[in-house]
Parts: structure tokens; sequence; C-alpha cells
């Protein structure tokens, strides 16, 4: 199975970076667009009997690692 | 006092920070591999600035779940003395031991100069020798050193006289929540900071406004 884990700042989190970001794509000409807000793509290969033991095994290392809970939200899905 | 000093891959402070803990505080301090399981038998356990595993993941985040670390964890729980520098604060934030985070600086920029600092409790093992109000001088060097919390947290801490230093004369190089350089745990023997201060005890580095501190861990 293939564990797809995104982690993305916590609304109310500034993000200094997105803000950069935006002034980058507003140099490039973009219009019509606002609250860019970056974050982070994790993907692995996990071994476990179903989903719902491969999810439970992935929340435990985004608690424990993956995200840092006082500004990050995760969010996970499996495949496969 | 028998002092501690831990070693991670991609820290680079440890040598200024022996030879202040050494010059300063009369300290006698050991250097501890980021592998060992265990510590001697220490008073202080400090760790130092850089950048531990190159800052991967999250600034501290990789040290922060290192085998030494449940020895401090233990350390600390028995009232033994920590202090994080810089990195090292990262690395505390990262397990837990002290609240909050430490994110990208505000204006996205590396900022390597000196700050004013006040002393905002007086009452730590780092800052004993100081008076609250009292200013000095200090350098940072960091990338990450925009502190946050949460509003709730943040009453406590404030309430709870657990902001040992805040940049002050209008110097918060990063954007920190209520001007935060240092803080520490309920208990006050965890503390934390971004500044170096181990970069200001002699006049070679132009001004000696930390001494008091290390002073502090030898009285």
């Amino acid at each position: 199975m293939k564990a797809m884990i995104k982690v993305t700042l916590k609304n109310g989190v500034l993000d200094p970076q997105g803000k950069a970001i935006m002034g980058s794509l507003n140099s490039l000409g973009f219009e019509g667009y606002d609250n860019v807000r970056q974050g982070k793509y994790f993907e692995l290969d996990i071994d476990a009997d179903n989903k719902a033991a491969a999810q439970a095994k992935v929340k435990d290392m985004c608690e424990k690692l993956l995200a840092n809970t006082v500004i990050e939200n995760y969010e996970i899905e499996i495949a496969g | 006092m028998k002092t501690t000093i831990i070693q991670f891959p991609g820290l680079n402070r440890e040598s200024d920070m022996i030879m202040a803990l050494e010059k300063v505080s009369g300290a006698k301090v050991k250097t501890v591999w980021h592998t060992e399981t265990s510590l001697p038998d220490t008073d202080l356990v400090v760790i130092p600035g850089g950048f531990s595993y190159g800052d991967y993941l999250r600034c501290g985040a990789i040290a922060a779940r290192s085998p030494v670390m449940k020895a401090i964890i233990d350390h600390a729980n028995k009232g033994g003395k920590v202090l994080g520098v810089c990195n090292g604060f990262q690395i505390l934030v990262e397990t837990g031991m002290l609240r909050g985070a430490l994110m990208r600086n505000a204006n996205l920029k590396f900022v390597c100069k000196r700050v004013v600092l006040s002393v905002e409790n007086d009452s730590t093992f780092f800052t004993s020798k100081m008076t609250k109000g009292d200013k000095v001088a200090c350098p940072v060097a960091h990338h990450d050193g925009n502190y946050f919390v949460d509003k709730e947290t943040l009453k406590r801490l404030e309430g709870d006289g657990q902001i040992v230093f805040r940049y002050a004369d209008g110097t918060n190089p990063n954007g920190s929540l209520n001007d935060i350089a240092g803080i520490c745990n309920a208990k006050g023997n965890v503390i934390g900071m971004m500044p170096h201060p181990e970069n200001m005890i002699e006049p070679l580095h132009g001004k000696i406004d930390c001494r008091p501190l290390f002073e502090s861990i030898a009285a």
C-alpha cells in the first residue's frame, strides 16, 4: 500500500513563505487568487493488513514526527 | 557544576559553548554523542547551536527523536537543569520539553546580528546573577527563530513567568510573538533561547554583556 501525507500550517498560523510565493506569482502577472499557503507532502510504501491498519500506523508517524501538531495539520490518504 | 554538552551531527557551536562554560562558569564539561542512551553524572545538560541533520524536515525535529533525548528528558524530569541555545532551543521545543514552535523568520531571511535582550525572569539557573529588566547585548544567527504558541498557552507562559528573555528596544529580528527570545518550563529547570550568549563574553566578542548568565550557572 502507498501512503500519501499532506502537512499544512494550521489556520491562524502566519505563513511568510506562502506570502513570498504569492508576491512572486503577482510579479509573474497571475491574477484572481489569494491566500497562498505552502506545505509538505510525503509518500511512503507501507506494509499493513488493511487500509485501517495502515491509516493508524501513518497517523502515529504524523503525531510523532512528520507533523509538528503545535503549528501543523496533516491529511492521510492510503491507496493500493 | 558538572556539565554535559550533547553533540549531534551538524551542530557547530559546541566549542564556543564549552569555552564559555569552562572559562566563565568554571564548569567541567563532558561531551556526549547523540547515540548514547545514558548521561554521565551531571547537573546541567547543554544543547548548543548549529544545524543538526541539516535542518531536514523541521529544525531540530530529527535530533529531538534521537536516542540521547530520552536520557535528557529523564534528567529534566528529575529536576536536572537543561539549557538549549538556538538549534538546542529548537530541539527542546520539538521534544515537547518546552512549549510552542520556532517557525521561519517572518522576513524569511537568515539573521546574523546583535540584538538587545531584556531579562524577564531573574530567578532561573541562567539568570540569577541578573535583575529583571536588565538589558544585555547578544548576537543572534538563525533562520527559524520566530516563536509561536497558541493564545492560551502564551497567556499561561506570560502569567507564570516562563518568559526568560525578550528582544528589547525594537530589535526583534524574526517576528516572535510578544518579542519572545527565550522561555523556560513550568519548573524553571529547562531553558531555551534563540540568541547566542556564549558569543558575548570576551572583549574580543565586542562586549561581555552575557558573562553574568554564565556566572549564574556557577553560583
